[in-house]
């Protein structure tokens, strides 16, 4: 089944000072495909994820979503594209409950304003009450209704890293960029999370994850791209990168975690 | 304008532009060994004329500013280990919000002590009405005494953190805390050697000025808001910066009064401070990517 | 929508009605007026928790918008029009009913815009200028933005200070009294008292109405997001920058509505209304009322407003505010009203 591409990044360049961070990365992620990009530490990863997502424009290059251009826009017009993200370390309101934080990610799926707010009109309840639903629903799918009205700032790093996935899902994305969604994880959660993944991709959206966990990465991935010192070193399903020789000396070559 | 009277401003300019400097430099060492900004730094010049004033009345000039200089150094360790020092996981604002609510503190014990009245230091030398004769301009010897005294004391800092193992620890401390804590250094030691340093320095600026501009329990604020935007405007951080913003600033506001009414000299500084804010965070001086890696 | 987030408000309301009866019943209805002021200046307060506990921005010159507020309805209102009257403009003015003539106690005719005119410039004034400043300084954090902020409000306060129109030192009095609806005036005659009195609570109940909507909404949880950081508000598609200047105006908008009711409620206003003392009143009381409590805050403003204008702390008012701050800062920073400080007290007086 050829998929069209969703996603596509195109001679992304990036330099801090003498640090040359993302050199001429090029590649494509076809619609509701999981793709990972691994490489070892300050490959870029992070910094080509940032530009994806908007955190900072890229020196060069372009990144487009279908038809529209991503690069130059700020991180929460990509949002409004449905290009959504979590962070490494997770970015939650800590002094707010879960069911507080949930509903943040569903900021775009509404346009009640201030002035709505303020007067309580109808539109804005309504768009609470619709908001609270799908809210719901999402947080009975992750089992985590019970955490609802929780202050997320008590809860375990594993149970709010499925505050801030239960956050995502909220928005409805169409791509998932996921940050070292693994991390911090023991195995069985590993597990979890990576069967999560698949769910959510085969509920139509498209993933696009950087990750160190090989053993997920190699799982659940359709395809990888594989970074080192900035540039693109493979591009490909798991297993031809997985018997890829530049890959093989990369990883075996000492450079490790 | 006559050349007589562009002198005259810019003596005027010098001077206050001195003890502006002299603020700032006290935020600088303080902002360098912590990262905060004590907003009640103008205080300090305030008790060193008030203390110095009221010494004076039972011993001579130079061991009543050495005592004013020294308490007022004790009354800013004092600050630091009592309440400095319980607010390590405070916020951003908690700290503005501290060091404000000390300011005022400070200045209402000093109105119950000395209270509305306005105290002058004697002149270090002369009297209020003698006066030096340079190119046609004629300024008080105090003038410069000030100009003297702060010259001193940047060179003085200058070699002190730089040569001394003291100063250089305390820029160590203001780099990387950790590391100087490994290297064996007593921060905390350190962070209230600059509360002292910071409150002496600003206590000999008002000793100083006493003179000229007198001492009210009142003056601190504005000071610290004046020094504040000095610090800035020389670039956070850059006490030798500070000195040059501080004489920009005081020549700016001098000249300013020659076409501005006097109750708008302080709207310009504060123009000055909005814009540099606005467009340049990191001072003159400064530079844009290493204040832009701050955590403000 | 959640009717339980209103009850505290008719509990207030009936607070305050058993407030009024006491006073009656005690003969100490001149409690009244400060309870009236204390009013008011909640308004600014709770408006200043939205901005700085909720939304995380540090807004150290509050004190400004509520002296735009004031003086703009101070200026406009007691400008006499008497000589102007013949104008084209101001005829149309007084013939839709815009001016308001009136006899002085003095026994001279004046005419004067009508108080409603200056309150809804006042406001769109302070919206205006929240807004010019708001989008640049709020650009900037922490030492920054606390420090832009007292610098604007300075700058209003050197403004009001220096300039002939304003009154200068003296400020501006003889302000008319403000007649909102048919039957209630803003003003500080004796006889309407009580009716002031209610009027002011009713405008703070408003306020809180208004915030509590905005709190449990779509906007006032994107508000909140930003308190922690901008990083997932921005990744969750909030205009991080657009909605800090627009509660921002909010806060300035609250401010300033709050000036000119006490300006006509006392028929005056001065420098000192805009003085950094002022603003650090404000930031003081939303800190010791916990940043982001607005019940809190509304509490900790009423008391301590109360207790300052009936003169209790004397000639150190402003020292009692600045020991608040320290105090509440170093012990308390939740605020005293938060579980980790109720908790703190309660083993103080224990003992430890």
């Amino acid at each position: 089944m050829a998929n069209d591409v969703i996603l596509k990044v195109q001679n992304l360049d990036k330099s801090f000072g003498g640090l040359h961070a993302v050199d001429n990365v090029t590649f494509e992620v076809p619609q509701g495909f999981i793709k990972a990009v691994i490489g070892p530490n300050g490959a870029g990863k992070t910094t080509l994820f940032n530009m994806i997502a908007g955190t900072f424009a890229p020196d060069s290059g372009l990144v487009t979503l279908k038809d529209k251009v991503l690069t130059g826009l700020r991180p929460y017009q990509v949002a409004e594209l449905g290009v959504f993200r979590t962070f490494q370390n997770l970015k939650l309101s800590s002094h707010m409950s879960v069911l507080d934080n949930v509903l943040l990610g569903r900021h775009t799926a509404g346009t009640a304003g201030f002035i709505s707010g303020m007067l309580s009109l109808k539109k804005s309840r309504i768009e609470e009450s619709d908001a609270r639903e799908k809210v719901l629903e999402i947080l009975e799918w992750l089992n985590i209704t019970e955490i609802m009205n929780k202050e997320v700032g008590n809860l375990s790093f594993g149970k709010q890293r499925s505050v801030e996935l239960a956050r995502l899902l909220a928005a409805d994305p169409e791509v998932l960029l996921l940050d070292e969604p693994a991390a911090g994880l023991n195995m069985h959660e590993t597990d979890e999370m990576a069967s999560l993944i698949v769910k959510i991709r085969d509920q139509g959206r498209t993933v696009l994850l950087v990750e160190h966990d090989m053993s997920l990465v190699m799982d659940i991935s359709d395809e990888i791209v594989v970074l080192n010192f900035g540039q693109k070193i493979a591009d490909g399903t798991a297993a031809s990168v997985q018997n890829n020789r530049e890959v093989i000396k990369i990883y075996l070559g000492g450079e490790d975690d | 304008m006559t050349s007589e009277q562009i002198l005259q401003y810019i003596f005027s300019g010098i001077t206050v532009g001195s003890i502006y400097a002299l603020v700032a430099i006290g935020y600088n060492i303080i902002y360098n060994t912590t990262g905060i900004i004590n907003l009640a730094q103008g205080e300090f010049v305030m008790l060193g004329g008030m203390i110095a004033f009221s010494l004076s009345q039972i011993m001579s000039l130079v061991p009543a500013v050495v005592l004013a200089v020294l308490i007022t150094g004790a009354v800013g360790s004092l600050i630091e280990i009592v309440i400095i020092r319980r607010m390590k996981k405070s916020s951003v604002l908690g700290m503005i919000v501290v060091t404000i609510g000390i300011s005022i503190i400070i200045r209402e014990i000093a109105l119950f002590i000395w209270d509305e009245q306005i105290r002058a230091l004697r002149f270090f030398t002369g009297n209020e009405i003698s006066s030096i004769d340079i190119f046609g301009a004629r300024i008080s010897p105090q003038v410069l005494w000030i100009v003297g005294v702060t010259a001193l004391i940047v060179i003085a800092l200058y070699l002190f953190f730089r040569f001394t193992l003291t100063g250089q620890a305390m820029r160590a401390c203001s780099s990387n805390t950790r590391a100087a804590k490994l290297c064996g250094i007593r921060t905390s030691q350190m962070v209230n050697l600059s509360f002292m340093l910071a409150a002496g320095i600003g206590a000999l600026g008002g000793c100083l000025v006493s003179p000229l501009t007198q001492t009210h329990y009142a003056m601190g604020s504005e000071l610290a808001i004046k020094g504040f935007i000095v610090a800035i405007l020389g670039g956070l951080g850059n006490p030798m910066a500070a000195v040059a913003a501080g004489l920009l600033l005081g020549l700016i506001e001098s000249f300013s009064i020659s076409f501005l009414p006097m109750v708008y000299k302080d709207v310009i500084s504060i123009l000055i401070l909005l814009v540099i804010l606005v467009l340049k965070p990191s001072g003159l001086f400064g530079s844009r990517q290493t204040s832009s890696l701050k955590d403000f | 929508m959640k009717l339980k987030r209103y009850y505290p408000i008719v509990l207030l309301a009936g607070v305050l009605v058993l407030i009024q009866l006491l006073t009656l019943i005690t003969g100490t209805a001149y409690y009244l007026t400060q309870l009236t002021m204390a009013a008011y200046y909640v308004v600014v307060a709770v408006g200043l928790s939205m901005v700085m506990g909720y939304a995380g921005q540090i807004s150290l010159g509050q004190a400004g918008f509520f002296a735009i507020g004031g003086y703009t309805t101070a200026v406009l209102t007691t400008i006499d029009l008497t000589k102007q009257i013949n104008r084209p403009f101001f005829a149309f003015l007084d013939n839709i009913g815009l001016l308001v003539h009136k006899v002085t106690l003095y026994g001279d005719a004046i005419v004067h815009l009508t108080p409603w005119i200056s309150f809804i410039l006042a406001l769109i004034l302070a919206g205006i200028i929240a807004y010019a400043i708001g989008v640049p300084v709020l650009r900037l954090k922490g030492h920054y933005l606390g420090m832009a902020t007292m610098g604007f409000g300075i700058i209003i306060y050197r403004i009001v200070l220096g300039t002939h129109i304003f009154g200068e030192a003296d400020g501006i009095s003889n302000v008319p009294a403000f007649p909102i609806l048919p039957g209630i005036t803003i003003g500080g005659d004796f006889s309407i008292r009580v009716i002031n009195y209610y009027a002011a609570w009713f405008f703070v109940i408003l306020a809180m109405v208004l915030l509590l909507n905005l709190i449990n909404s779509r906007t006032g949880r994107a508000l909140r997001s930003l308190h922690s950081g901008e990083d997932a508000a921005d990744a969750m598609g909030v205009n991080t920058a657009q909605y800090k200047v627009k509660v921002f105006v909010i806060g300035a908008v609250f401010a300033a509505a709050a000036g000119v009711f006490i300006t006509h409620y006392n028929g005056g206003i001065g420098p000192s209304e805009s003085s950094v003392t002022k603003s650090v009143r404000y930031v003081a009381i939303v800190a010791v009322g916990g940043m982001a409590n607005l019940w809190g805050v509304l509490i900790m403003g009423l008391v301590l407003n109360f207790l300052s204008l009936r003169g209790l702390f004397g000639v150190y008012d402003d020292a009692v505010f600045g020991i608040i701050l320290v105090v509440i800062m170093m012990f308390f920073p939740d605020g005293l009203f938060q579980p980790s400080s109720l908790n703190r007290i309660k083993r103080i007086l224990r003992g430890k």
